[in-house]
């Protein structure tokens, strides 16, 4: 593990959900360890059968029978999943080039590596339902799968890769956390995975601010700032409020998505407040207070209509994200087409030696 | 060359060179690619934060890996004109990395072995790393060079385009702990043999650029320091 080379602040985050992560990993093992059934009885319906494994909290492995909307419905969710990891790199990247110490710039490298790494995976565990990772990548370059919306908003200042870790990773992980107990055996596995990576981003953005709000008054200033402007695209990262969302009924009952959009969006709200206080800056936000009643802190929603207006395509950097990566493919095109015919020419040397 | 001038120079010659691969991220040719060149960027990087704090211990002037990195202007940086220049396409990216990776893996090998037991312990972990570096750079020069006819004739412009530079890294030192010169048969050898496999030519001798080791560097250092230290210029004396 590159660049971890701080020790996290005492009171920093990450803890309490890095410790679902592991609870998950070992109901995960101990559902491998539960005698699966073999497979469906010769009388039993395979609907019957796959229903059977969810609802034991099993894991639906891909020689397994599953519904085709089943199928359709991960392989969209991974792939968009995969393609936001990949796209995510942009906005990050571009602050490595001016990284303001040479140990910030080591953290960034490797934090964005860990994103193309993230992609590769999960386009892997999209790959084991039937489906080629070219084939998603022609998707994502022709527009046809989305990726998070908020890879669609700048980068300006070196605080947005602080609010970035705390806030982007922070939502990513408690969406993200639950998927770790997802039905499907190989999503869940990779999640596990992603999910401790993305709890040290979290830290890392988090010490980047930390360390900005306890510096100059122009170093605490653009902290501010970041955390203004990220932080309500932040919240509009677990989707539209649960009355309007399309997809969360049946993933839910396929297990899935085990919480709505708003109770992680809560949840999220929740991690945050106390977070901000020991950084020492405000979320936007003059109605954010806590509710006895509730448990929780009432806040302000998101625009979604932004959100809306953004899944469009027409957030501010939805064209050079997506212009960024069609170069990158396209210019890469002869290096892949080289990489083909030379390994096609070694294949039949060897042939002609055997 | 004094100790101190020939770890500076090192040191800049992978910091310069971390910057430039810095420069892909998001944007090789293929994903695994991204994840290969930001691991050798983050190899350069690492040894130069070793070099560059050596070099500051050795000057005793109390700068540490930042301020010889973002506070110096370009006559005052040490590395070779082979790292500051351009990326190009993916070819010369992998032709100036072949070359300098070339370079490094007898330099940090020899260093393993020098009077210094600093620069000795630096050198015996770069070498590893170098080693990857040489072999993935070469595999690629190799799928390059005997891939398509396209990639034949960009990986040969490459190398045709970037050979005179690597004339300056053999640069006779005698008192530096290791002399560049002595270096250069490892490098002809290795540089032989993967072109040949390449069914590339190695260009001919002719025009020596040179002129990085005494601070003379070309056009584009400054663009690349420019960047490189304009946040860190704006906030004098903060930390990060
Ligand atoms: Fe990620
Ligand atoms: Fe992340």
């Amino acid at each position: 593990m590159y660049g971890n080379d701080f020790a996290p602040p005492e009171d920093g985050p990450g803890g309490g959900l890095l410790g679902e992560v592991e609870a998950a990993e070992a109901a995960l093992r101990e559902a491998a360890a539960r005698a699966r059934r073999g497979g469906p009885a010769g009388d039993e319906d395979l609907e019957a059968y796959f229903a059977g494994v969810v609802d034991a909290d099993q894991k639906i492995e891909p020689r397994d029978w599953m519904p085709e909307a089943y199928r359709k419905t991960l392989i969209r969710q991974i792939a968009q999943h995969a393609h936001s990891e990949i796209i995510g790199m942009q906005p990050e990247g571009n602050w490595i080039s001016r990284a303001p110490s040479l140990k910030r710039k080591a953290i960034l490298l490797a934090k964005v590596q860990d994103e193309a790494g993230h992609g590769l995976y999960l386009y892997a565990a999209a790959e084991t339902l039937g489906v080629s990772r070219d084939e998603l990548v022609e998707l994502l370059l022709n527009g046809r799968q989305k990726y998070s919306s908020i890879f669609n908003y700048p980068t300006l200042t070196w605080a947005d890769v602080g609010a970035i870790g705390w806030l982007v990773d922070g939502a990513a992980i408690v969406n993200q956390v639950p998927l770790c107990r997802c039905s499907y055996g190989p999503y869940a596995r990779a999640m596990i995975r992603v999910c401790k990576e993305e709890s040290f981003h979290q830290r890392q953005g988090y010490e980047i601010l930390h360390t900005l709000a306890h510096g100059t008054p122009g170093q605490k200033a653009m902290a501010q700032d970041a955390v203004d402007r990220w932080w309500y695209p932040s919240l509009a990262m677990f989707g539209p409020p649960d009355g309007d969302s399309t997809h969360s009924a049946q993933s839910m009952a396929w297990k899935i998505k085990r919480f709505s959009n708003d109770e992680l969006r809560q949840r999220f709200v929740d991690m945050c407040v106390q977070q901000a206080e020991i950084l020492g800056l405000t979320l936007p936000d003059p109605d954010l207070r806590w509710n006895e009643q509730r448990q929780s802190y009432d806040y302000t929603q998101p625009d979604y209509d932004e959100l809306l207006r953004v899944i469009k395509g027409n957030g501010p950097c939805n064209r050079q994200r997506m212009e960024h990566r069609r170069r990158a493919h396209d210019e890469g095109a002869w290096v892949r087409e080289a990489a083909a015919a030379y390994a096609a020419k070694q294949n039949s040397r060897e042939r002609v030696a055997a | 060359m004094s100790t101190l001038d020939f770890t500076l120079a090192l040191g800049d010659d992978a910091l310069i060179a971390a910057q430039r691969l810095g420069e892909w991220t998001s944007r090789a040719p293929e994903m695994e690619e991204d994840i290969a060149l930001a691991n050798i960027a983050l190899d350069q990087l690492g040894a130069a934060r070793l070099l560059l704090t050596y070099a500051g211990e050795l000057e005793g002037a109390g700068r540490d890996e930042d301020a010889l990195a973002y506070l110096r202007d370009d006559r005052e940086f040490r590395n070779c004109l082979l790292v500051e220049l351009p990326n190009g396409d993916f070819g010369v990216t992998m032709a100036k990395l072949f070359f300098l990776a070339a370079y490094q893996l007898p330099l940090y090998t020899a260093l393993a072995g020098c009077a210094d037991e600093r620069l000795a312990a630096i050198g015996a972990k770069a070498r590893k790393e170098s080693a990857y570096h040489l072999d993935h750079a070469a595999l690629w020069v190799r799928r390059l060079g005997d891939g398509t006819e396209e990639s034949h004739r960009r990986m040969q412009d490459a190398v045709d385009q970037v050979w005179p530079y690597t004339h300056e890294l053999f640069t006779p030192a005698p008192t530096a702990p290791v002399d560049p010169a002595t270096l250069r048969a490892d490098f002809d050898a290795q540089v032989r043999d993967v072109l040949d496999q390449a069914t590339l030519t190695r260009p001919a001798d002719g025009w020596t650029p040179g002129g990085g080791r005494d601070g003379l560097h070309t056009e584009h250092l400054s663009y690349l320091l420019a960047e490189m230290q304009v946040l860190h210029r704006a906030h004098p004396g903060a930390r990060w």
